[in-house]
């Protein structure tokens, strides 16, 4: 039983709260004067909802989770390989940031999952659970990969802005799909979505297969040698695009989510539906509009990934940075400009990590273990930025204290 | 199309389905306890690539491996494996109260990172060449029931032509069934899904039940992934990915089932039915689709085949959320963490 001092607006909470307050009351008399009254046992540890954590604080938290995480995961590489952890955490650096290229290799891995992950955050905050990015990306890049193939005629700023919109359409549409059944039957959308991964994975084989000319069971670069729909590079830089393209779409959904009447609707959805209701939002309007956003920008990303980086379509187009993104965007509190550090921390992970590999003779599936102990200590440690815990051994005055 | 293509077809189908028969009884057990664990592959790869070092090491310890002490250390060491892949999962999200969605595909990730370092380098770090394989491990995996497995002919080759671990799926398919809705233990556990406060309030311990709940689902998960790597894949380990992609359609195949463990045994082999179908439907059909579907290659067709099992789930799934029975839908508190104080 425990006692929250935390002050709710909600009428059912507070009356709950003056319930345990009461029995709070009756504890502090058995406890203090230790007398033969019948004993209320005080439990060895209570739970409380924190009212409001500085940010700081939960700075702190997360940093220190973040530090554990990164020990034990040091203590995981000595148990297996005998290497000192130190010059791995070295090696990884530099297999991230060690020369230019594998700088500029690690900025695209990071616009391409902040592109997916910004995608992600409009959905995510009306509380939608997406799971399908990796299909609407996946669609984005394969409607890319056709106008590439059939339109290669076509002048490249022509193609290039028909490859943007229709991509954006098509991941829309992936993503409206779940959105209708959500918004008038209620349907699962998490499971709905999930599905739709494969089924946007089996069309892409589908038309692999026939686009393959050599049958090897892929496409191979499109375009090779006259670079139609590819971008092109500017000021000498060969992801110049990737960055401009990512980094207005995540300032545009930062404004949109913040500042717009939009993204307000959204925060209402997300927090309460029936409160939604009683405001006069449109809730299965919401619905269908966002994840119509959700999935263009995914689709977008596809779009990157095709135009930008791989220059070809295949299954593993999306290489699971659909449901990586999920973490990002939920890491970031669906805080689009969070959402580039969180990036960069997976991405350099991941090239870290197979940097290790070449360099220690590891397996390359060593960052995947890396980087999901940090994952469970940061989430772990959302619990102790959100309740506080208050344990048995401490006096009331000291806990008050300790409130304070 | 010939008799023996369409045992041979039901075998492959059977020897699939029990794949992920494991993985989505164990899930719906979860699920029930209004846990969405998405880290149904996470827990197969745990259960299968620990199965397989713990027969690993045994087989390279002694000269002459017994088989019974090869299949016990093999299913122990998968059991607790997953199992305590679920309890990570458990003390996030019931404990900790981490968002369920996050912290399941984090498992998952987590769960593809320790199979596939560990499967695919095992062999290197103790010292051995090539690929690790565990034959007289999957050997002992691999018996038949003797006598029934040849004695009726035809029914034999169709119905008991299979390892033993085939049938072990059924029975715990069979007796998740009657746990859930047979039981007052599984009935407590449903409310616990439905709605976790009203179960709190009639004085059910909500957090031992899910706790209890994951960790069991998760070891029966493993075990698909045990069976997977000892059955399916011969003893041996490959960093294909596989198992992932069985762990989802797993997934799918819980809501497939509408949350009943005893539709996951047709349901499973259907599912196994429609991976095959490519290789075995008659041709004449396979044509005549093609020339509906406009397909100039007839090979093109199998990932239209393929894409059956996830296509049929999101109908069902649609189909289940149209008509808006109760007893259908999935559990009300699925994905939502409890917090006694937050009502």
């Amino acid at each position: 039983m425990s006692i929250s001092e935390n002050s709710n607006t909600n009428a059912q909470q507070s009356r709950n709260n003056m319930d345990e307050n009461k029995q709070g009351i009756e504890e502090i008399p058995v406890s203090n004067v230790k007398s033969g009254a019948p004993k209320v046992k005080e439990p060895f540890l209570r739970i409380t909802k924190r009212d409001f954590t500085p940010f700081t604080i939960a700075s702190c938290i997360r940093a220190l989770g973040i530090l554990i995480a990164l020990i034990l995961s040091a203590l995981f590489i000595v148990c297996i390989t005998d290497l000192n952890p130190i010059k791995v955490y070295i090696s990884m650096f530099s297999g991230a940031f060690g020369t230019a290229t594998r700088t500029w290799i690690t900025i695209r891995d990071v616009m391409f999952l902040l592109c997916i992950s910004v995608g992600l955050a409009p959905a995510f905050k009306m509380r939608f659970w997406n799971i399908g990015a990796e299909g609407q990306v996946l669609m984005g890049g394969l409607v890319s990969a056709a106008c590439m193939i059939y339109l290669n005629i076509l002048p490249t700023n022509i193609l290039l802005l028909l490859m943007f919109v229709v991509s954006a359409i098509a991941g829309a549409l992936w993503g409206l799909l779940p959105a209708i059944f959500k918004a008038k039957w209620n349907t699962n959308e998490t499971l709905f979505t999930l599905m739709m991964n494969y089924v946007a994975i089996q069309t892409v084989e589908y038309f692999v297969d026939i686009w393959d000319k050599k049958n090897s069971h892929s496409v191979g670069q499109i375009n090779p040698d006259t670079m139609a729909g590819w971008f092109p590079s500017a000021f000498g830089m060969k992801y110049f695009y990737n960055v401009v393209i990512v980094v207005i779409l995540t300032v545009l959904v930062y404004i949109y989510l913040k500042y717009t009447k939009h993204g307000y609707e959204i925060a209402v959805v997300g927090e309460s539906i029936n409160t939604a209701k009683y405001a006069g939002i449109n809730v299965r309007r919401v619905i269908i509009r966002t994840m119509l956003l959700s999935g263009a920008i995914c689709g977008l990303a596809g779009f990157i990934e095709v135009a930008g980086i791989s220059h070809t379509i295949s299954k593993s187009t999306a290489g699971g940075l659909g449901f990586t993104a999920i973490i990002v965007a939920w890491l970031s509190k669906f805080n689009t400009l969070a959402m580039a550090a969180a990036s960069l921390l997976i991405v350099f992970l991941d090239r870290g990590a197979v940097q290790i590999a070449t360099d220690f003779g590891l397996n390359e599936y060593a960052s995947e273990i890396i980087m999901s102990i940090i994952l469970f200590f940061i989430l772990g440690s959302e619990f102790f930025i959100n309740y506080r815990l208050i344990f048995r051994r401490r006096k009331r005055k000291g806990a008050e204290v300790n409130d304070a | 199309m010939t008799l023996d293509s369409l045992i041979s077809w039901i075998n492959s189908a059977v020897i699939f389905g029990t794949v992920i028969m494991f993985g989505s009884v164990g899930e719906i057990l979860t699920e029930k306890s209004g846990n969405l664990n998405l880290g149904v592959p996470g827990v197969m790869y745990l259960g299968g690539v620990a199965s397989i070092a713990g027969a690993h090491f045994y087989e390279n310890y002694t000269d002459d491996p017994n088989k019974v002490i090869c299949l016990i250390i093999a299913l122990i060491s998968g059991i607790i494996a997953s199992a305590l892949g679920g309890l990570i999962y458990s003390f996030l999200t019931i404990t900790l109260r981490a968002n369920q969605n996050v912290t399941g595909l984090t498992l998952t990730i987590f769960g593809s990172g320790m199979a596939n370092f560990f499967g695919g380098s095992l062999n290197k770090l103790s010292g051995g060449v090539g690929q690790i394989s565990v034959l007289t491990t999957s050997a002992a995996f691999r018996t038949k029931i003797p006598w029934v497995s040849s004695a009726f002919g035809r029914i034999s080759e169709i119905f008991f032509n299979y390892n033993w671990m085939v049938y072990l799926a059924i029975i715990i398919t069979i007796a998740a069934d009657y746990f859930l809705y047979k039981t007052r233990t599984g009935l407590n556990l449903r409310a616990i899904g439905e709605n976790p406060a009203t179960a709190d309030a009639a004085g059910i311990d909500v957090a031992r039940y899910k706790y209890l709940a994951t960790c069991t689902g998760c070891a029966i998960s493993g075990l698909g992934g045990i069976f997977y790597v000892m059955c399916y894949i011969k003893g041996t380990w490959e960093n294909s990915g596989t198992i992932e992609a069985l762990g989802w359609l797993a997934v799918a195949l819980v809501i497939f089932t509408m949350w009943r463990p005893i539709n996951a045994i047709w349901g499973s082999y259907l599912f196994g039915a429609c991976f095959w179908l490519n290789i075995y439907m008659p041709s004449s059909i396979s044509q005549y689709i093609s020339t509906i579907l406009r397909v100039k290659q007839i090979t093109h067709l199998q990932n239209i085949y393929k894409m059956l099992p996830y296509v049929v789930t999101i109908i069902v799934l649609i189909i289940v959320s149209l008509r808006n029975k109760k007893e259908n839908q999935g559990p009300a508190a699925l994905g939502l963490s409890y917090f006694r104080e937050e009502r």
